[in-house]
Formats: C-alpha cells, structure tokens, sequence
C-alpha cells in the first residue's frame, strides 16, 4: 500500500524532542489565505445573515462595501481552498482505520487516544472536515454567484435566486459549525498549532495523533524513498 | 369642434372614427371616460388598427383604410331602412324637404357635370329649384322624388351592409352591431358625439369623410345638443386658431375669403358673398359678410383703409387659382417657380408627402427662412444624414437662415383648443439663447421691408407702408395688444342700429362682440370670430372660473369660446319647433315665449321665433344641408371613391380612380401605384403615437425614452408570410420611396377580406426623422403620394400601397 | 370625476408623516407609533386605462431619473422593464379572448405595490433600508441601502431594482415626499383620464366599487378589485375587467405572498442558524472545561524519539 499520505519534502528531524515537518510554507500560506478568507466571509456573511449582527458589517467600512467585498472575498476563498484541495485531497481519502477511529470517537473526545487505531497523517474527524468543508465550498459559490446581485443577477430567475439563498444561508451555517469544529480541535489538541504556523510538530505530537504518518514518514526516511513501504 | 372637450361627459355614445382619441387626444379623451363611468356611454371605435382607444372600446370594428364614406352612407342607409330617424329634427332642420333642381344626377360613380379633362365639375347642375318668390322650393311631406330626402336615400340605397363589408372589410355581423347602437341615437332623448381627426381629413376625399358623419348626425338629430356633434380633434394645440385666423392661402381671417383677380374691386367681392335668405325670416348671418370684412381692412390698414378707396381692397393679394396650398407651393418650387420661402413652425420636410419631391423642391430654393424653437430636419434638408437622409450637400446652393423662436412656454398669448376655446397662457420659461418671439422676428423683418419700400419704392408699396402698425414698440408687439387689436375697436361711436340713443362702444373703446361691428369703417376688428375675446371687461381668454350651473358642462366663465363665448353651436336646434328642448335632461337653450335663453349663449337671435327662424344661421337656408349644393368640389353627396392607391377597384364604380374632383399635378400620377397592384399589394396607413407630440417630442429626452425608435405594425398573418420577427428589421417600400423599420408583429391588425381579396394593413407612425434625441428613423412621408383632398389639398396620408420584406438592418 | 387635490400650498408646512410613523423598520424595530395615520392608497383602474405612458413620463420628473433612451423590441413597452430609473411601467398584452372572440388589449402600469406585509422589507438586512409608515407606503432609505439585492428576491411581484451606478435598490416611492405635503403621486396627477386615483384605502375601494359596478354593467362579470389578502392587502390596488385571472395582465400574481423560501430564509433559518452555531461553540467551550485539552506527554516524545532513532519499529 502506498504512503498515500507522505509528501516528498516532509522530513523527521532527530532530536530532543524529535520535530516533524507537517506543512511546507506554500500550505500554511494557502492555509491562511484560505482561514482568512473564510473568516471575513463569515463576519460579512453574518452581517447581512442577521439583524443583530449587522454592526459587523463595520469592520468592513460600512453595508455598501461588505456587499461588495463580500463576493470577491468568497472568490479569493474558493480559489484558494482549490490549491488546499489539490495538496490535501489524496491524504484525505477515506481509509478502513478511519471507520474505526470513528466508532471509538467517544474515546478521542475523552483524551483516550490509545484506545482508536493508528492514523495517517489525518484522522478521520479531520478528513470529514476537509470533505464538510470542499463541498460546502461548492455549494456556497455557486449558490453565492446566483445571489451575486451585480453581476449575475441577469442570468437567472428570482425563483431560483430565492433558492440560492436559502442553501447559501443554510450551507453558511454549516460551514461555520465545520470551522468551529476545526478551530475548536486546533486549540483542544494542543501542539498543533505550531503545524500551521511554524510548519512543524514534535515527534511526540505525531506519535500520539497520526501515528500511522510518523511511521511512514521514518520508514522512508533512509533513502528518501517514497515507494512501497511494507506496512503491517 | 360644434361642442367642447367638456362637453363630452353629457354623452351616450362615443364614435371614434377617422380617429384615435384616446392616443392622439389623451387629455381631452378623459371626458369620454367620463361619459362612460357616469353616464353609462358606449364607446365605439372603427379603425384599420385597434387602437388604445379601442382597448377601452365597447365596440371595434375594422374597417380598411379610405373607406370611410362607404361605412358612413350604409350608417345613414341603415337609418333610413330601419326608421331611425329623428323626424321632426330632419324635417324642420335641414333641407331634406329641399327640391333639388332637375339636371342633377349620379351614376357610375359621377355627379352630373364631370370634365374628365379638368378633372372637375360643372356644378350649376347642383342646386335648389328656386321658386318665383327666390326662395328654394320645399316639399314638407317629403313625397317629391327629387327631393333631398329622397335622392339621398336613392344615393345611399347601394350601400347595403353587405356592400359595407365588400368595400371597407367590416365583417357584416359587426357592421350590423355598430349600426344599431348608432341608430338608437336617434330618439331625441340620445346623443351620440363624433370624435375624428386626421384619419378623416388626410384622405383625397376628407372633406366628405366628415360630411357623410355630419349628414348622420343630422339624420340622428344629434347636432346642436348636449352630447352631440361634430367633433374634429385639431392636431395641434392652436391648430384651431391657425384656420381661425386664415392662415391658409385662400383665407382671411374669421372665414372671410381672399379675392380673386376676377373680383376687381369690393363691390365685384361682395356681389357673391351677399348671401341672400333662401327661405323665409331667416337670418343668413353672413348678410353681415362686409361688416366683418371691412373691420377687417381697417384693422390691416387703418386710416389707408377709406370708403372711397374699397377700404383698400386693392391693397389685398389677389388669388389667380383656388389657392396656394403646401401641395402646390412644393410644386411651383419643384418647377422653379418658387425661390424663397419662409417656414414658421412647421417643417415640412416630415410633414410633406414623398419626401423625395419635398427635398428637390428644397434644393432648388433660392433661400429658405426657418423659424422654429427646435432643430428641424427642413432646416437641415441640405445635410446628409446617411439612409435618413440621402443628399448631396454639395449639390444644393439653397441658403438657409435658422431664426430661433420661443415655444409656447416661453411667452404669453392664447391658443385656441379643438373646442374654440381661445385660453391666455402666461409664460412659464425664460427663452434659451437668441430664442426670440415669432412676434418680435416678425415685427423686426416688417421694419426693415418698410425700411426698403419707403427708401426705394418699389411696384405698389402701399400695402406694406401703409400697414396699420400701432403697437407701443414697434419693433415687439405684445401679445395683449395683438389680442385687443383682433378683438376689435371702435374708431368713432358706436351706437345700436334698433335703439341709436344705445352705446355700443365710445370711440377708442374696445368692441363688446362682433355684433358691434359696422361697414362704415366705424370699428376695426382683426378677426370677427374672435371678437369679444378682450374687451372693456378685460381679457376673458384670461378667465379661470370654473362655475358650471347644473353641471352642463358649458364652463362658460373659463376662457371664452368663438363665437361670442358660445359653447355649443347650432344649440338653438337642441329645442323643438316650439322652443322646448328635445330631452329636457338636455337642455341648452330654451324659448320662454319671447326670448331664447338657458346655460348658453343662443346660436340665434334671442328674439327670433323658434317655429320661423331655422337653427342653422350662417346658412341661406337656415337650415342644415344633407345636399350641400356647389359647396364642395366632389359632389354634393359623398360618394364612396378608392384612395389613389388601393388593393382592390371601386366597387361601385370600378372604372373611377380615386377622387375624380381631386387634384393631381402632373408626373404625380405617374407615381401612383396601379389598382390591385401586385409590386405593392399591401395598405398602409400613417398615424400618430401617444407618446410623441408629430415630429417635435424627439427632441425630447422623456418622450424619446418612452418610444425611442421608428417601427411598423403588421399582423401576424403578414409577418409569417414574409418570415418577418417581432423586433426583426424590416424594409417598406412604395413607387416613391423606402424606408428601414423595426417590425411591431401584433394581434391589433388583422388582415381583412374586401371584395373577395385578402388585404393586409401596414401601419407607420411618422414621430421620427434624423434630428432630435430619439434614434435616427424615417417618417412616412418618404412612402406617401403627392396628391390631397379635392376641397383643400390635405395629403392623403392614410392611405396608399406599399411592399415589406425582413431585412439585416437600417443600412439598406 | 374623481374629485382632485388641491394644489399644495406654497408656505412651508410641516409633513404630514415622518420617521415617528413607521411600523416597521427593515432589519430593526421601531417602537408603536402614538398615533395610527389613515391609510392611503392609489387606485388604478385598468379599464379607463389608454395606455399613454403620461405616469411614465410624470414619474421620471417628479423624480428627477435619467433612462436610457432604448430601442424598439417589436413591443409598446418602453424601457422594457422597470429600471433604477422607471419605476412605472405600462405593460401591454394582446388577449384573445376565448368568450367572446374578442381581441382585447390589457394595459397595466406596473410598479410597487406597497404591501401591507412587504416581502422587501421582511427579505432586507440593512437596518433602516426599507420603511414602512402607519398610512401603508414602503419607502426605501437609500442612504442605509447595501444594494445586496435581498429585497428583489423578497418582493412577490419583481418591483425593486438596484442602480449600477449608486448600487441602491429603487423602486416607486408612492411619491412619500408629495403624499406628506398633501399631494397625490406625480403618476396621478398627470393621468388624463383618471384610471390612476389617489386617496385613502376606504375611498380608493368605495371608488372601485363604482366602476366594477360599471364593468358589470358592460358585460364584465368577473370584474373585481385587486387588493390581494396574500400580502396583507395592497396600498396600490387595480380594478381589473377579468379578476379572476390577473395573470392576464402581464403576469399580475393571481395570489400573491412572499415566498415560503424567504420566509424560511429569513424565518426559521436566521434563528436555527445562529442557534447552532452558538450551541457548537458552547460544546467546545463545555468540552474544554470538562475534559481538558489533549495534551502531548513526555511519554509520547520518548515514543518518537525512540523511533526515529530506530530503536524499535514504534509499536507499544
């Protein structure tokens, strides 16, 4: 079986504590690009979702330039997810251990890590994140450009502009719910962080979360190879 | 108009044929809404098209174009057969009882008399037979075969509802529809008013498009009550005022007529304008022709105007033909003949028929004076505009001057609407740039003619020296003192003729009226009509009451209507023989034993007794004329004639070409189309849209938005015979010219069947030209043949024959 | 005649409403007005109707708009549709009409409606953006407008329309700044023949009643007012010859509401949404405080460690 989830460039450095390379400076880019956009998109996006939180609307000069920016900032999102898309989609392909991983998710939520099987380098909670979030990201421009009122507008009925606002505000939600998922396990499982930041974890970070990763990783260390790796 | 506008409401039934009311008239159109909402009226429409007013319509009926008459005459012949008539009415108020000379015939389509050659009648054939007291000889039992009743019915008799069908397309059925709402008018407690406009006149027998209704009318008893009457819709808001003010070749104003060169001098003028009763105690008003006539002189030239020089008679042009109508004056430039002239608010090179000839015409001018507020295309005829305008501006010498004028916003004055009502209008705007007032432009090209004559003589200077010229600045009359000087003065006392102790008006004084007006050269007035319009009580055109007693609709404290501030004419025929109204719902005036009086001012003398003096005043006879005599050049009956251009023959008289009276100048007729013809087998009609006011709203930007480029309507039986889209482009083409239109395809026209033959109507509103803010288009006149009505030369716009084919796109 | 109003005077007079009268405010409250103004109306009656665009053209003065000046589609209409700057438009239809044989020719003047419950206004997020005073009109603040477009999707009847140059929605404002100097709109005014009349809601029906009296007269069974329940009732109300099927006239809506989609959008969507989002942020919160986070112990570095050293394959 191939290391499906091992990219050339990701190197085990030896030492105390070991450091792992997770992500190379183009993803953590693409990532950030990606979080922002995604964050000023909910921001502008709750701000003409609900009354209440359309003082929002703000921190972008005002209702006239969040309507504008809004769009274009949903573009820059799109595009950008499609490079994370590209880097990430192999490594977050449904494996058997995941179905596992997920029936004893009451077990990740306790800390009780030991008890789930060894994952790759994303678990399973991360691959349905990954998946949550490319298909909302469809869903959510294309339903975003049939709503785009300046320029779109012409191309479609109000019947089916009416429906593209309904699954753009629903699919926004959701979207918001899979980030707080995301951002939530970011900060719950500590030291991962500094994947996105600095690009790196420790060694014991990779041994306790993405076991399966670490193990590839230094199996193929030697000679760089990234061919067959007798697994199992 | 015989009503007013408002005068509408008191209606039961509208007829809008000849045209399109609500669309061309939208304003005063709200009366017949109201006529409909309050009174419960009916709305009929005959129109090739169905029209906005015939969205609102209780009846439409099609009809094809220039067939008008044939309709009309099977109305009256539906009347006649199924004894709808007014009896009384008809009787006592017109010359159906009339005798009618032996000699006059029709047949074939002709009246007795016809000069094939001329193109003209001999008339003398048309007339009364005079009895040994000179008067007209009557047959009050209607029994005498040539009586008027009797030969009209004999004259209508072929205009069978099946005959109507044949002729106009009008299905039966329809036809039949019409006709009996039409005849229910006839109960003396029914009025019927018809509105029409230039889908009658702009026809080469317009004139007898309107006199068949006219004749219907008075069949109906519907002429001179509330309600009623003949209702022309002037075209433009002082288009009224313009005949008033004979602003035609063969008038004066008021109605007075131009000498001819025959009439040497007045008493040779008056010998046929004497208009001696034709019956008994009536009053013939025109027996006061040279009162009028002489007011007249003396206001054109004042002191130069004396009894021993005819009251300057001589200074007055002098006519060598009938007249020198907008079709012959292109004509005589055509020919070279004519080398300068002077445009005033007009601009024929939209409004003249075959465009082609109208730029030849141009081009061949020595010079060319244009006094409009706005841009026209006359005033550019010399700049190539691409296909809209395809010269050669280096070919034409012609000299044009633009002088800019004020438009009616910018200055006071009045205009007189359809329904004589002459309204002042103050001004609302200061004039943009070196807009003068066509008063001041005019004032100031007097000066210097006057200049020149004085300076350097000339053939007979007098009559532009010796112009009474007594306005406060000579170089900018005012509108006030132009308006006094119509109105009329007295230049010595004036003194009642009955009661000579009785001042009318001291000299100096403004006239009271008309009927203050004298021979003697005592008084001056500039139009007898008008007279009354400002006078010692101040400007009445100014008044602004709106006091309606009994709601009749006269308003007569609002502005003031000609004549002498009467609202309906001929109103004393809204009363019996006895002097008590037809409907007392309805009355107007009413004789209360020794005077007439009411809500209007009496068509009549007050005094004059309702069984001896007939209604119908400015007549010999006093009466109304189903037989009109020699008056009109075409007959004294309408007859059904083809328009010059037709899809089919005549039926009835299938060797007649059009209007066997009408003029045609030569090389025109060259340029007809042949009957039935196969390279053009298709009639259109030209008309007018809401949303533009003839060719000056293009200009502007509101107007333009609302219809912003030049189309054509057809069916869509038409469009898919020739494969032609809704919005598609297509090309309209007559022997005379073509034009590149965006094709309306709609269910409002429909083809129609006549005489067996399919006819499909194209349709052509003429709003665009290549001046203005409206996209670059083509007015109708590039299609239309040159020719007019026999009596007064209006171009037979609204009908003629033309091809049409889907085209790429204007550039053709 | 409809009797009508008097020319406005020319002192200056305080309005007859302003903001204290709103009832409803978009994407904000108002508090109740004191006082409940009499709701007014304009009434167009389809069948005095001739279809003279005069509205048209009142329209754009009043309002001072700038359209385009277009081209001929083969069709009466003109501009084409309702722009931000016509905000009423004569719509024309050719009807065959399978009763009587008749052709007839149903012209209406399209424009805003002002609902009673307007979809607009209920579909806005800007607060303040659209307004609805106590007498019925729906007015648009432009100086609070976003030009999201949200209102077009909320509007039954495909009225607003969103300016490319100031990207504000536009629509017909039932002439508010005429009505609140006592004047009808500039679209009544300048009608000839009264088919538009402008009153208050009472007399607008008493009026109507009147004609379709008239229309029944002339044959029109189904003559009827057009005031539809489905939005609450309208502050522009057509008489129509045939009631029964608006939808001839244009495409009139037969019943008229906003649609289920925005009121779910901005129904239970709006509440759901926020709900669960803060309901999934609270999880994490609770989940925190309860549990902890998942740390990485020491255990585990000596793990790695010993791994990448080779000290044995890693398993445990």
């Amino acid at each position: 079986m191939a290391a499906y989830d091992v990219k050339p460039n990701e190197q085990v450095h030896p030492g105390k504590p070991v450091i792992v390379d997770r992500y190379t400076v183009g993803a953590r880019i693409n990532h950030w690009i990606t979080a922002a956009s995604l964050i000023l998109l909910a921001l502008s996006g709750l701000a003409m979702f609900h009354p209440s939180l359309f003082f929002l609307s703000r921190l972008f000069g005002g209702g006239q330039f969040t309507r504008f920016i809004h769009p274009w900032i949903g573009v820059l999102l799109f595009v950008s997810f499609l490079g994370l898309f590209l880097r990430f989609w192999k490594a977050n392909l449904w494996r058997p251990e995941d179905g596992t991983w997920l029936a004893r998710f009451r077990d990740v939520l306790s800390n009780h890590e030991d008890n789930v099987p060894e994952v790759g380098k994303y678990n399973a909670g991360q691959k349905l994140v990954f998946w949550s979030m490319s298909i909302l990201i469809i869903i959510l421009i294309s339903s975003g450009v049939v709503i785009w009122q300046q320029y779109f507008a012409a191309y479609t009925t109000i019947g089916h502009q009416r429906i593209a606002l309904l699954v753009h505000s629903i699919a926004a939600v959701a979207i918001i719910g899979v980030w707080i998922i995301h951002f939530y396990s970011a900060i719950w499982v500590r030291g991962t962080i500094p994947a996105m930041t600095r690009g790196r974890v420790t060694g014991g970070w990779a041994w306790r979360h993405h076991r399966k990763w670490l193990r590839e990783l230094i199996a193929g260390k030697p000679n760089g190879r990234s061919g067959s790796n007798p697994a199992e | 108009m015989t009503n007013s506008w408002t005068d509408i409401k008191n209606t039961d039934l509208v007829v809008i044929m000849g045209g399109n009311a609500a669309e061309a008239h939208p304003c005063g159109f709200k009366w017949v809404t109201e006529a409909k909402a309050n009174r419960g009226a009916k709305l009929i429409v005959v129109d090739p098209r169905f029209t906005r007013s015939a969205s609102v319509s209780d009846v439409y009926a099609p009809i094809r174009q220039g067939t008008d008459i044939a309709f009309l005459l099977g109305l009256i012949n539906y009347c006649i057969q199924n004894d709808k008539v007014q009896w009384d009415y008809l009787k006592a108020f017109t010359n159906a009882t009339y005798v009618v000379k032996e000699g006059f015939t029709y047949q074939d389509g002709l009246f007795s008399g016809y000069n094939e050659a001329k193109r003209d009648y001999d008339k003398s054939s048309w007339d009364y037979d005079i009895g040994p007291d000179g008067f007209a000889v009557v047959d009050a039992t209607l029994a005498n075969p040539r009586c008027v009743w009797n030969l009209l019915k004999k004259h209508v008799a072929v205009y069978t509802p099946k005959m109507v069908e044949r002729i106009c397309g009008t299905p039966k059925d329809r036809f039949l529809k019409v006709a009996a709402m039409v005849a229910e008018t006839s109960s003396p407690t029914k009025a019927m008013t018809s509105m029409y406009a230039l889908g009658w006149t702009q026809h080469s027998k317009g004139s007898q498009n309107i006199r068949a209704m006219a004749m219907l009318q008075l069949v109906l008893g519907n002429i001179g009550i509330r309600g009623g009457g003949m209702n022309a819709l002037r075209g433009h808001s002082n288009i009224q005022g313009l005949t008033d003010l004979g602003l035609m070749s063969n008038l004066l104003p008021g109605y007075l007529t131009l000498p001819t060169e025959k009439e040497v001098d007045l008493a040779a003028y008056m010998s046929t304008r004497g208009f001696k009763p034709l019956r008994p105690n009536q009053m013939s008003y025109w027996q006061n022709y040279r009162k009028f006539f002489v007011s007249f002189q003396k206001s054109m030239w004042g002191n130069a105007a004396t009894p021993e020089n005819g009251f300057a008679y001589d200074y007055l042009p002098k006519l060598d033909l009938p007249g020198y109508d907008l079709l012959r004056a292109f004509e005589l430039m055509h020919q070279g003949k004519m080398n300068g002239y002077f445009c005033q608010g007009f601009n024929p090179l939209q409004a003249a028929p075959n465009k082609k000839k109208v730029i030849e015409s141009l081009s061949k001018l020595k010079y060319l004076v244009i006094m409009d507020p706005l841009d026209t295309e006359t005033g550019r005829f010399w700049e190539n505009h691409g296909p809209y305008n395809d010269v050669d501006p280096s070919q034409i010498q012609t000299e044009v001057y633009q002088l800019p004028s004020t438009c009616f916003a910018e200055d006071d004055g009045s205009l007189v609407n359809s329904g004589r009502w002459l309204q002042w209008h103050w001004a609302g705007g200061t004039p943009p740039g070196e807009a003068k007032r066509d008063t001041w432009i005019m004032a100031q090209l007097y000066l210097r003619l006057k200049e020149l004559y004085t300076k350097e003589g000339g053939a007979f200077a007098d009559p532009i020296v010796k112009l009474n010229w007594p306005y406060a600045d000579p170089g900018d009359p005012k509108a006030e003192e132009l308006a006094q000087e119509i109105n009329g003065r007295a230049l010595a006392r004036v003194t009642d003729t009955a009661d000579p102790t009785k001042v009318l008006a001291e000299a100096g004084k403004l006239l009271p009226g008309f009927a203050a007006l004298r021979d003697d050269g005592s008084t001056s007035c500039g139009c007898w009509i008008y007279s009354g319009c400002f006078n010692e009580n101040g400007n009445n055109m100014a008044r602004r009451d709106t006091t309606d007693p009994d709601e009749t609709g006269a308003y007569s404290k609002w502005a003031f209507s000609w004549p002498a501030n009467r609202r309906i004419l001929y109103n004393r025929a809204s009363a019996d023989l006895t002097g008590k109204a037809w409907d007392p719902s309805r009355k107007v005036i009413e004789w209360d034993g020794t005077k007439w009086s009411g809500y209007d001012v009496p068509d009549i003398l007050p005094t004059a007794k309702p069984d001896q003096v007939g209604p119908f005043i400015m007549n010999p006879e006093g009466v109304s004329r189903l037989f009109t005599r020699g008056m009109m050049r075409d007959g004294p009956f309408p007859a059904h004639y083809e328009p010059f251009e037709s899809p089919i023959a005549n039926p009835i008289a299938p060797k007649v070409r059009g209007n066997p009276a009408a003029r045609v100048f030569e090389g025109d007729m060259a340029q007809f189309a042949e009957s039935a013809s196969q390279e053009f087998p298709y009639a259109a009609t030209s008309y007018r849209l809401t949303e533009h006011f003839h060719f000056w709203t293009k200009h502007v930007i509101t107007n333009a938005v609302m219809q912003p480029e030049f189309f054509v309507e057809i069916s869509e039986q038409l469009a898919a015979e020739k494969g032609i889209t809704k919005g598609g482009w297509v090309r309209v083409w007559s022997k005379r010219g073509s034009v590149v239109a965006k094709a309306m395809v709609t269910k409002r026209i429909r083809p129609l069947t006549c005489d067996g033959k399919t006819v499909h109507i194209v349709g052509i509103p003429l709003h665009w030209g290549f001046t203005g803010a409206a996209k670059k288009g083509f007015g109708p006149n590039m299609l239309t043949p040159f020719v007019g009505d026999a009596n007064i030369e209006t171009p037979e716009y609204k009908a003629f024959l033309v091809n049409i084919e889907p085209v790429a796109g204007p550039v053709a | 005649m409809f009797p009508p109003l008097p020319n406005p005077s020319t002192t200056d007079t305080a309005p007859r409403f302003s903001d204290k009268d709103l009832i409803r405010r978009s994407a904000s409250t108002v508090p109740a007005p004191e006082q409940q103004l009499t709701e007014v109306a304009k009434l167009i009656d389809v069948s005095k109707c001739i279809g003279c665009k005069a509205c048209q053209t009142a329209c754009i003065g009043w309002n001072d708009t700038h359209p385009e000046i277009g081209l001929n589609a083969g069709v009466y209409e003109n501009p084409a549709d309702l722009t931000p700057d016509m905000f009423t438009l004569m719509r024309y239809s050719e009807w065959d009409n399978p009763e009587t044989n008749e052709l007839e020719w149903l012209i209406r003047k399209d424009g805003c409606m002002h609902c009673a419950d307007p979809g607009c206004l209920k579909a806005c997020p800007a607060p303040g953006a659209i307004v609805q005073y106590s007498n019925g009109i729906v007015d648009f603040v432009h100086e609070n407008c976003i030009g999201c477009g949200y209102c077009i999707k909320g509007c039954p009847f495909n009225i607003p329309r969103i300016s490319k140059v100031d990207h504000t929605a536009y629509k017909c404002t039932l002439c508010s700044d005429r009505v609140a100097v006592g004047q009808g709109p500039a679209c009544a005014k300048a009608c000839p023949t009264q088919a538009i009349v402008f009153g208050t809601k009472d007399e607008m029906k008493q009026h109507a009643d009147g004609r379709i009296k008239d229309l029944k007269s002339r044959g029109y069974s189904n003559a009827g007012l057009y005031d539809p329940p489905g939005v609450g009732g309208t502050h522009v109300m057509y008489v129509l010859h045939h009631a029964d099927q608006p939808e001839l006239y244009s495409g009139l809506p037969k019943e008229p509401k906003i649609s289920p989609l925005v009121e779910a959008w901005k129904g239970v969507t709006k509440y759901a949404g926020l709900t669960i989002l803060g309901v999934a942020a609270g999880v994490g919160l609770l989940h925190h405080l309860v549990m902890g986070p998942n740390r990485v112990s020491e255990t585990d570095e000596e793990h790695a460690e010993e791994l990448t050293e080779g000290k044995n394959d890693g398993r445990v």
